[in-house]
């Protein structure tokens, strides 16, 4: 998009978090995750190369979507699972603009499934933030989309009997173009991929995994402990061999058309023999791969798992715009409304 | 030449409908001969007729489908009540169409298409051409599929392709009987089929041969005339309801600097303004088709957040849809049009048929406390200037409108009087300067009470609103009680205050008397024809047709006290008639409606009017 090449004018001093701060108290639960994600995208904004005036942060319900009252940039605060499609009339009226969708997995897996995969089949040039905790938290602990099969909540008494959904994979399956995953504990990558998707061309989809601290604590607990991450989580980058383990001594490698973990040193493999992480290629097989992986056969992936650049919708139809002025000879409605059968009497 | 001179019956106007299997070309056959009559000066104006299925089974009831036009030397107010002469392509479109024509009319009958079989899919039980169903009537029977081929046999036609071309056949001897010059109508189908010149031909082909069959035969004993009355000036065009709101739309936009932003979903019978402003990129028109009617508002919503005139388009079903998103363009106050083509219902109800029952949706049908303006049009072309302003007051007033047409002037089409766009009402964006100081986003006009409109990319001025209730002048999020309270009556005020821009309610006829009709948008044609023709006769009644609904124009009360009875007709179960006893308890509302997805007669609006007037209601 437009952030590696638009420069921010030199007149003005380098941006800060600061910059996008606001003195309006945050009002999310003591421990949320949220916290850490918002003092992430602070970090994040200063690097993607636009002026403060330029950002818009557009959600829709639920405890990620007070998210654009806490940051410093034009924000829109919309309905359940709609926010995708205000940020679809946002990013069509204005190119220009920097535009950031924050939802979570109720807003964009139930009630906003829909407009979650027309955005990416239509590629629109916006940033979604997917805070994943896996429950219905405003509503106070009912089961979500994303829940575990036989979870406990309010509305599932006996374990809930739905499969969840994978939200890279729903992604993926929409023709999504950019997909990453982060954990709201490891906040210099958070930032980094933030930076990411916002120079990627067309939607970028981050998923986080964020932890409720009151319906759903520890959730995800399991991977992302400090003393089990390592060897439950695969930091992917792109051009690195797939490679995650304690001792760095596991990684990753094709075999019968599936993927397998395999320990270094072992049976003769070696580092070489790991498959290298290609988030840029068009080709989807490896990265839906990637991003069905689950703990306890996989390590889950994070980091870049896609990032194949393609023209977005808004730039496409610019384009049609643009080419249409120049070529028709009908320039304003005037013109419109006096051609063609128009009798004279 | 031995061609027998005819009688000529002179006419100030006349009425033809084109009946047809809904693949016969009714639609544009009724186009053509409208454009021609329009283009010789007279005035026109026409309703489609069609069935919601795109190709029931050819001959039955449900296939047919039909195109009124009715064209005249005065100004035409409606597309009329009955036929002066029928054009039935087969025995269904006869069955269909037999009660919607005056007695002794012309009726042009395919006799090809009489066999018992198709008789008897149309439902008669004995062949209606032999057994006295048509006594009284001009019929001329031609057998137009058989003499239709024998012209294109020649030029090497598939039997398909052939078949298509038959209609021209039938205009080609309505273009006789009205004495209409061939030129104007092949030059319409070379037009037509710009891409196709050999489809042109033989289409021209076939009308020639229906011109000279009827000059030849001698059943079509006179002709009409429609004698000219009324010189009218100026510059004109036919237009439909529907491509009147996406010029005007167009229009808003320019005049008011603000792009325009259409966020819309596929819908009947409304999807002809967003397939007109997906045409018009040349003009910097964005068209957004959205995956359902919701994304479509609320993309809408987004694109009027960043600064663009955003609007969204419907019918009845489709704003059920939208009516959350209608309620944050409320409380975001935004500036939204929302057009809603009604369409007979509830549910999916009857989607190609006319009906007003979205009214009181339109007024209550959200939740909370969610006044938006609701406003309508009463005729195709003025659809123009009722969604003009529409957006004007959309823009000015920083609020969401809700602009009612139906599918009756969305479908149906009239001359237009092309205006200057240049004369259109200035439209005032109330934008804020970058970097106002102390810039607050809720802020507001004391006149008007809108906010100000602040845009993305705008230096200075970052804020954010949304969903939630706003503290007043700050737009923070508040749960305060009396604040709440505030912003209810400050956003219910703000809409009454709309009621000091618009024009006054128009009384046509005297301003007290025995009768008021009342009516509102789309029903207009029918009551200005049925209340002048009363008033001709010397009788005391007067017209108020609403085109502001909420809020009404302040002289309403005043105006319904100078009558000593008031009738309120609708195309619904009396919605407007309960809204004005809400507001006007004083008075007493008589009712008449009509729920049949047809538009009201002239004639059974008079014979109601002259029976409230002798008392006998």
């Amino acid at each position: 998009m437009m952030a590696a090449t638009n420069e921010t004018s030199s007149a003005q001093p380098a941006l800060t978090r600061n910059d996008f701060r606001l003195d309006q108290p945050v009002k999310w639960c003591a421990g949320c995750g949220d916290y850490a994600i918002l003092s992430a995208v602070q970090n994040a904004l200063p690097e993607i190369g636009m002026k403060k005036e330029d950002i818009v942060f557009v959600s829709g319900i639920g405890c990620s979507s007070r998210f654009p009252y806490y940051i410093n940039t034009y924000g829109f605060h919309g309905l359940h699972g709609r926010a995708a499609a205000v940020a679809s009339g946002i990013k069509i009226a204005n190119p220009e603009l920097s535009v950031w969708i924050v939802t979570g997995d109720g807003d964009s897996m139930a009630i906003g499934g829909n407009h979650f995969i027309h955005i990416l089949r239509r590629n629109l040039d916006v940033n979604i933030l997917i805070f994943n905790n896996k429950i219905y938290g405003l509503t106070k602990g009912q089961y979500s989309p994303t829940s575990p099969k036989g979870l406990k909540t309010k509305t599932s008494p006996d374990g809930t009997i739905e499969p969840p959904f994978i939200p890279g994979e729903l992604a993926m399956g929409a023709q999504g173009t950019f997909f990453a995953r982060a954990v709201d504990t490891e906040p210099k990558q958070m930032t980094d991929i933030f930076i990411k998707a916002a120079q990627h061309d067309g939607t970028s989809v981050v998923e986080i995994l964020q932890n409720c601290v009151i319906f759903n604590n520890k959730i995800h607990q399991e991977i992302t402990g400090k003393d089990v991450k390592d060897d439950r989580i695969i930091y992917l980058e792109h051009g690195k061999p797939m490679i995650f383990g304690t001792g760095r001594d596991k990684g990753l490698i094709l075999r019968n058309a599936g993927l397998q973990v395999v320990n270094i040193g072992e049976n003769g493999i070696t580092e070489e023999d790991l498959l290298v992480h290609d988030a840029y290629t068009p080709d989807i097989a490896l990265h839906y791969l990637l991003t069905r992986m689950n703990y306890p056969e996989f390590p889950v992936a994070t980091g870049v798992i896609r990032s194949f650049p393609c023209e977005p919708y808004d730039q496409a139809l610019e384009r049609q715009v643009i080419r249409s002025m120049e070529e028709s000879r009908i320039k304003t409605l005037e013109g419109l409304i006096n051609s063609g059968n128009v009798w004279q009497i | 030449m031995g061609i027998k001179k005819r009688k000529i019956i002179e006419l100030e106007d006349a009425v033809v409908k084109f009946a047809g299997d809904s693949g016969d070309g009714m639609q544009m056959s009724g186009t053509q001969f409208s454009d021609t009559s329009a283009f010789v000066g007279n005035d026109i104006s026409t309703f489609p007729d069609y069935p919601s299925e795109i190709r029931a089974p050819q001959g039955t009831i449900a296939g047919v489908s039909g195109f009124q036009v009715r064209i005249g030397s005065k100004d035409i107010k409606t597309p009329g009540d009955l036929a002066d002469v029928l054009v039935a392509m087969n025995p269904a479109a006869l069955r269909t169409n037999l009660k919607w024509v005056k007695q002794g009319a012309t009726i042009i009958i395919d006799s090809d298409s009489f066999d018992e079989k198709n008789y008897q899919k149309a439902g008669f039980t004995s062949d209606p051409l032999e057994d006295g169903t048509l006594d009284g009537y001009n019929i001329v029977r031609a057998p137009i599929t058989y003499l239709n081929f024998t012209t294109v046999k020649e030029l090497g036609l598939d039997s398909k392709t052939a078949e298509k071309t038959k209609n021209q056949f039938a205009v080609g001897i309505l273009y006789w009987l009205f004495d209409r010059n061939l030129e104007y109508g092949e030059k319409f189908l070379d037009d037509r089929f710009k891409s196709k010149p050999a489809l042109a031909e033989a289409n021209k082909k076939v009308l020639r041969a229906g011109y000279h069959y009827a000059e030849t035969i001698e059943t079509l004993e006179s002709r009409f005339q429609i004698i000219h009355k009324e010189e009218r000036k100026g510059k004109f065009r036919n237009i439909t309801g529907n491509t009147a709101v996406a010029w005007g739309f167009i229009a808003a936009s320019e005049r008011s600097g603000r792009p325009l932003f259409l966020g819309s979903y596929p819908i009947t019978p409304a999807s002809e303004i967003l397939q007109e402003l997906a045409k018009r990129k040349q003009l910097g028109v964005k068209v957004f088709q959205a995956e359902d009617e919701i994304a479509g508002i609320n993309s809408a919503i987004g694109a009027s957040f960043a600064g663009n005139l955003g609007v969204t388009t419907t019918s009845g079903p489709g704003l059920a849809l939208k009516s959350e998103a209608i309620g944050l363009a409320v409380i975001t106050e935004l500036p939204l049009v929302i057009v809603d083509v009604q369409r007979g219902g509830p549910s999916t109800g009857l989607p190609t048929k006319t009906e007003q029952g979205d009214l009181l949706q339109a007024l209550y049908g959200r939740c909370g406390e969610s006044p938006a303006v609701i406003i309508s049009a009463s005729s195709p072309s003025d659809c123009f200037d009722y969604t003009y302003m529409a957006c004007k007051i959309a823009i000015e007033h920083m609020t969401p409108v809700i602009l009612l047409t139906d599918g009756y002037l969305a479908n149906g089409s009239e001359l237009w009087n092309i205006p200057k766009i240049a004369d259109l009402p200035p439209i005032v964006p109330p934008l804020v300067p970058d970097n106002t100081p102390d810039f607050k986003p809720y802020r507001r006009d004391p006149e008007k009470l809108n906010r100000f409109w602040a845009i993305p990319g705008q230096e200075g001025l970052r804020h954010r609103i949304g969903s939630l209730e706003k503290e007043d002048v700050t737009g923070f999020v508040s749960h305060d009680p009396l604040n709440h309270e505030k912003m209810v009556r400050l956003r219910e005020e703000k809409v009454q205050r709309v009621a000091n821009y618009i024009p006054e309610l128009k009384v046509w006829g005297e301003p007290t008397g025995d009768l008021l009709a009342v009516g509102w948008g789309g029903t207009y044609g029918a009551m200005i024809s049925a209340v002048q023709d009363l008033q001709q006769q010397g009788k005391s009644i007067s017209l108020a047709q609403f085109n502001y609904l909420k809020p009404l124009p302040r002289n309403t009360e005043a105006v319904l006290k100078g009558f000593r009875k008031i009738i309120v007709c609708e195309l619904n179960l009396g919605q407007f008639a309960m809204y004005l006893n809400a507001l006007y308890p004083q008075f007493k509302y008589l009712r008449y409606n009509k729920i049949q997805g047809l538009p009201f007669m002239i004639e059974e609006l008079k014979r109601k009017f002259n029976q409230v007037l002798e008392g006998k209601e």
